[in-house]
């Protein structure tokens, strides 16, 4: 999230597209009917289902899922043709003046530098910007030329009429134009709409386009940076936000920073290519520090054993050849390339599509190890459950190690909400029988690795001989000793740049936050985003002192939000370019004639003055944000609306390219190719979900939740269920290309048959939750059914867009 | 009276009966005879967050045990922290069967081992379980580690053994397996953010 749960509140108008926060975040949900009595906010709601959001909305729209690109260009091709955008905003902090390479064209579908051959645009070379003689981007601030940002953007999404838009979401026009008016209603400096999306938008081969194209709406209403506004993911799980934080993907290290390619052997070049020098003049491009981060993140890891000689280490990081996301890896794994796999607290055979095929995978390990609170139906892939998980069980020659842990209420340390709080938690009790908090199991790993290490020799030992271990108890580091290794702290008197005679930090104190972060070895850090979450007045993530001072649900001292304990990021923008607050009534941070405080912590240079004309948007080197991602999305610059990979119509409506139907760029794998279906065989669109009393598939373990929703359903509507004869409650078989489930079928009036391209689409509903597992009463797995294909940028799965038949059975 | 809830079970603690409160409809004061104490109020109350969504609830965890040698703190009641910014005491249908969770016959209580072919769970130590994982990791890892790519690059990696990390577990077990697990040259290395 930009913003907070509570900022919610501050909101005049509130959509919710690719989530259900009613269902899903209940309370948060909350913030949105606090919106709705103290502002007379109206709630918006977008979704392919009448949800429990849509039950107390302003108004409701339908659309066909995995359409939300088309709906949101059309909102953008609205709002530009009636002028709804805030000009003086978009003018000044956005690219909208920058003009695009000559060469840079987007035709029938696709963008310059497109490979067919291997399903990529392999040239990005023409999506970028003209650069002038000095090295800076030229901009044409009367944003006449043809080649800047707001004319193209503007050509690119004439082409999103209300009855393109109608055509292809389903929507009937009179609804998709009523949903523009009241996003449109908040262009104004005074009116403000949040926006509130989750896996509705992630889980497509489109997703992370769908989701700039929201951030876009935004921008060109001028609601990034401003209380009420923003772009609020409505992240799942309880620390995914710090899992991802803290860079537990294939490809990043901690803090957002990246590890090397194999290309990338030069320590130099490497820093040098995540340091971008600012694009325009006068900007902060704060990535310039990333030396600071890198540097003290290698103090953190191995210590002494980093020097500048040794280049900190650099060799010691792995160097990616591709990245290896869970698809890959599963991919991987079923062409026998994995040996071993360790789950810790992931259930990857429920969550992850194709059930089939995980199956198949799992069972070519040597060794699975399985680290959970609770027995994952990963956990027993290798054991027959009849029709739920029809295995050879004696076939299966994995060796599975299944080692208990803790849960939220038997350890302390701190997760991170969607809002960006750590906040830290307390141990109430001691775990069942043997289990151990994963602290204990990976410090234990890692010691009993070194021994042999130590004792037999082996491969490249030197980092795990070398790995800094400074924990009191060796074997069970504790949580706040790793918060405040996280936070970071001086291994040498730092002294004060500006006054030699000062000392910042005496060696081995707490640093109070990155910018003492220094790139020459003298201080440790190991999550440069998180440092100020421990500083030497200890641990600002238990803080639990709820004062609201502005009213304005910052709460500023709960808990502790990265960056700097900002609750709103972007926050320079809330001001005009002179500094004023462009809202009184919300004003945020401000310009005070010597420098920028206000409300919040200013996420901003603080003594820069409104007149040097340093952009709000510090992270990019172009110091504003960009409607043009240049080289940096997949399949290009601007959202473009394509097909799910599966497509209830078989055409996109926006081109006649047969290579630009779905995404261009998505992620598919050859062998996966005959593993798609057709609305031939498979008329129907289907989409997942939850429901609020569930938690994906955990709480299929817990009594409560098993009583309140015993049975696995499916819901379709009224019109299908005629078509296909099948009455409520009667069991249907649902079934795609890579298998099928049984269920209850639920028949609804809240899914209803939408007008598509000349053709009537059915959409039906498919709950996650059930497993051969559990409380609950057994069921099938759902993502049996989704197709193992990923987006193009994320490699996030597409479980929200398929095609199924269904069946009486 | 005005007396909050907690200061209220304060009070109990201390000898107070609560018919007798409400019968009397006056102020607590010690000198009530004792007639049963409340089974809250021998609580030891502790700030947690709801594991489930990020909207990340506060919660209050009531657990008896008070932490002497021969007992074991168990939970015996959760609520919403009504002092929490975001969730203000309410809990959802997920939060409020959070007891149910920790007391779920899904918990695994100790290590187990399922043998390649076989068709059920051995227990075993935790020592025998690290020792067996870790001669896994190192035999595979000293046989495909790759330290030079083709070209003759230093890559340094570990391809052949990959980690999925957790989503609900605390940010310091999170930066502790990044850091076990980058150093071994692992990229198959990635967390239900995937997803
Ligand atoms: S109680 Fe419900 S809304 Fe609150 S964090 Fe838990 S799951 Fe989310």
């Amino acid at each position: 999230m930009t913003n907070t749960w509570s900022d919610i509140k501050n909101a005049d108008v509130v959509l919710i597209m690719g989530g259900n926060a009613a269902e899903a975040h209940p309370c948060g949900f909350k913030w949105v009917i606090e919106a709705k009595k103290l502002n007379k906010a109206k709630l918006v709601v977008v979704d392919p289902r009448f949800t429990r959001s849509a039950a107390v909305a302003d108004y409701y729209a339908p659309i066909r899922t995995g359409t939300d690109i088309a709906f949101l260009g059309g909102v953008i091709n609205y709002l530009l043709t009636n002028d709804k955008i805030q000009h003086e905003y978009v003018k000044a902090y956005t690219d909208f003046t920058f003009l695009v390479d000559e060469r840079f064209a987007f035709e029938n579908g696709l963008y310059s530098g497109y490979n067919a051959d291997k399903r990529a645009y392999d040239d990005r070379s023409s999506w970028q910007y003209q650069r002038g003689e000095d090295g800076y981007v030229v901009t044409d601030p009367t944003m006449q030329d043809p080649r800047c940002v707001y004319q193209l953007l503007k050509k690119h999404y004439s082409r999103y009429t209300p009855d393109v838009v109608s055509n292809i979401c389903g929507t009937p026009e009179d609804q998709f134009l009523k949903v523009c008016e009241y996003i449109a209603s908040t262009s104004g400096t005074d009116r403000v709409m949040t926006i509130m999306y989750a896996l509705g938008w992630t889980q497509h081969s489109q997703g992370s386009q769908i989701i700039r194209t929201g951030a876009m709406v935004q921008l060109l209403l001028g609601n990034i940076g401003v209380k009420g506004g923003g772009m609020n993911a409505l992240r799942g799980h309880s620390n995914i936000q710090g899992l991802t934080d803290l860079g537990l993907m294939t490809n990043l290290l901690p803090g957002y920073m990246t590890l090397p390619g194999e290309r990338e052997t030069d320590y130099g070049a490497y820093i040098a290519r995540r340091a971008p020098k600012p694009m325009r003049p006068n900007q902060m491009s704060y990535w310039q520090n990333y030396e600071k981060f890198h540097v003290s993140l290698m103090k953190s890891w191995y210590g002494k054993a980093a020097t500048a000689e040794n280049n900190w280490c650099f060799d010691w990081l792995p160097k990616l050849d591709k990245p290896h996301d869970i698809l890959q890896v599963f991919e991987d794994m079923y062409n026998g390339k994995l040996n071993g796999y360790f789950c810790q607290g992931f259930n990857p055979l429920a969550a992850f599509p194709n059930k089939s095929k995980l199956n198949v995978a799992l069972a070519k390990l040597k060794y699975l190890v399985i680290m959970d609170p609770l027995a994952t139906e990963t956990s027993e892939f290798w054991k027959n459950y009849g029709d739920l998980n029809n295995v050879d069980t004696a076939s299966i020659q994995t060796t599975v190690f299944r080692l208990p842990t803790t849960c939220f209420a038997e350890e302390s340390g701190s997760l991170v909400n969607s809002a960006r709080w750590l906040q830290w938690h307390w141990k109430g009790a001691e775990p069942p029988g043997e289990a151990k908090p994963d602290t204990e199991i990976m410090g234990s790993l890692h010691l009993h690795l070194r021994e042999l290490y130590e004792k037999e020799g082996g491969t490249f030992p030197d980092p795990i001989l070398n790995l800094d271990w400074p924990y009191k108890r060796p074997h069970e580091p504790s949580s706040e000793e790793l918060a405040m290794e996280f936070n970071g702290k001086a291994l040498v008197d730092l002294v004060d740049p500006a006054d030699p005679t000062k000392i910042i930090r005496k060696a081995g104190e707490q640093l109070d936050g990155f910018a003492q972060l220094r790139a020459d070895g003298s201080t440790a850090c190991g999550c440069w985003i998180y440092a100020g979450c421990w500083t030497q007045a200890g641990n600002q993530m238990a803080r639990r002192d709820n004062a609201d001072p502005y009213g304005d649900g910052q709460t500023q001292k709960w808990a502790w939000a990265w960056p700097a304990n900002r609750r709103i990021l972007y926050n320079r923008a809330s001001a005009d370019p002179s500094g004023k607050p462009w809202d009184s009534r919300r004003r945020l941070v401000w310009w005070n004639g010597k420098q920028w405080g206000g409300d919040d912590v200013p996420d901003f240079a603080p003594a820069s003055a409104p007149e040097v004309g340093m952009g709000p948007f510090i992270m990019n080197p172009e110091g504003i944000a960009r409607f043009f991602a240049r080289d940096m999305m997949a399949e290009g610059p601007f959202p473009e609306h394509y097909e799910p990979t599966e497509t209830p119509i078989g055409v996109n409506p926006m081109n006649d390219n047969p290579a630009a139907v779905y995404n261009p760029a998505a992620r598919i794998f050859k062998g996966d190719l005959p593993n798609f279906g057709t609305s031939a065989e498979f008329p129907y669109a289907a989409t997942t979900y939850r429901l609020t009393e569930h938690f994906h598939y955990w709480t299929k373990h817990v009594n409560i939740n098993a009583v309140l929703q015993p049975e696995q359903f499916v819901e379709i509507g009224e019109g299908l269920a005629h078509e296909k004869g099948i009455a409520n409650g009667d069991r249907v078989q649902v079934s795609s290309k890579r298998g099928y489930i049984r269920a209850v079928a639920l028949v609804t009036k809240r899914i209803r048959a939408l007008k598509v391209n000349g053709q009537t689409v059915h959409q039906v509903g498919i709950p996650i939750h059930w497993g051969f597992m559990g409380q609950a009463k057994a069921g099938y797995i759902a993502n049996t059914l989704a197709p193992f294909v990923g987006d193009a940028n994320t490699q996030t799965p597409e479980s929200k867009s398929f095609l199924v038949n269904i069946e009486k059975v | 009276m005005n007396v909050s809830r907690r200061g209220f079970f304060k009070v109990c603690a201390a000898g107070m009966s609560g018919s007798s409160l409400v019968a009397m409809g006056f102020a607590p004061t010690a000198a009530l005879a004792e007639v049963r104490q409340f089974k809250l109020a021998h609580t030891t109350e502790t700030r947690n967050t709801c594991p489930y969504c990020s909207v990340s609830c506060g919660l209050l965890v009531y657990s008896v045990g008070d932490g002497a040698k021969n007992t074991k703190a168990k939970v015996i009641h959760i609520e919403g922290d009504p002092d929490h910014p975001v969730n203000r005491g309410t809990l959802c249908p997920k939060g409020a069967g959070l007891l149910d969770f920790i007391s779920s016959p899904a918990r695994l209580k100790y290590p187990e081992v399922r043998e390649a072919g076989t068709n059920e769970w051995k227990r075993i130590s935790w020592d025998e379980a690290y020792a067996r994982i870790t001669r896994l990791m190192k035999d595979d890892r000293d046989a495909n580690f790759i330290e030079k790519n083709a070209d003759g690059v230093t890559v340094n990696r570990w391809l052949s053994t990959g980690f999925l990390a957790a989503s609900a577990s605390p940010s310091e077990a999170g930066y502790i397996t990044h850091k076990v697990v980058r150093n071994l040259g692992m990229l198959a290395f990635d967390n239900q953010a995937r997803v």
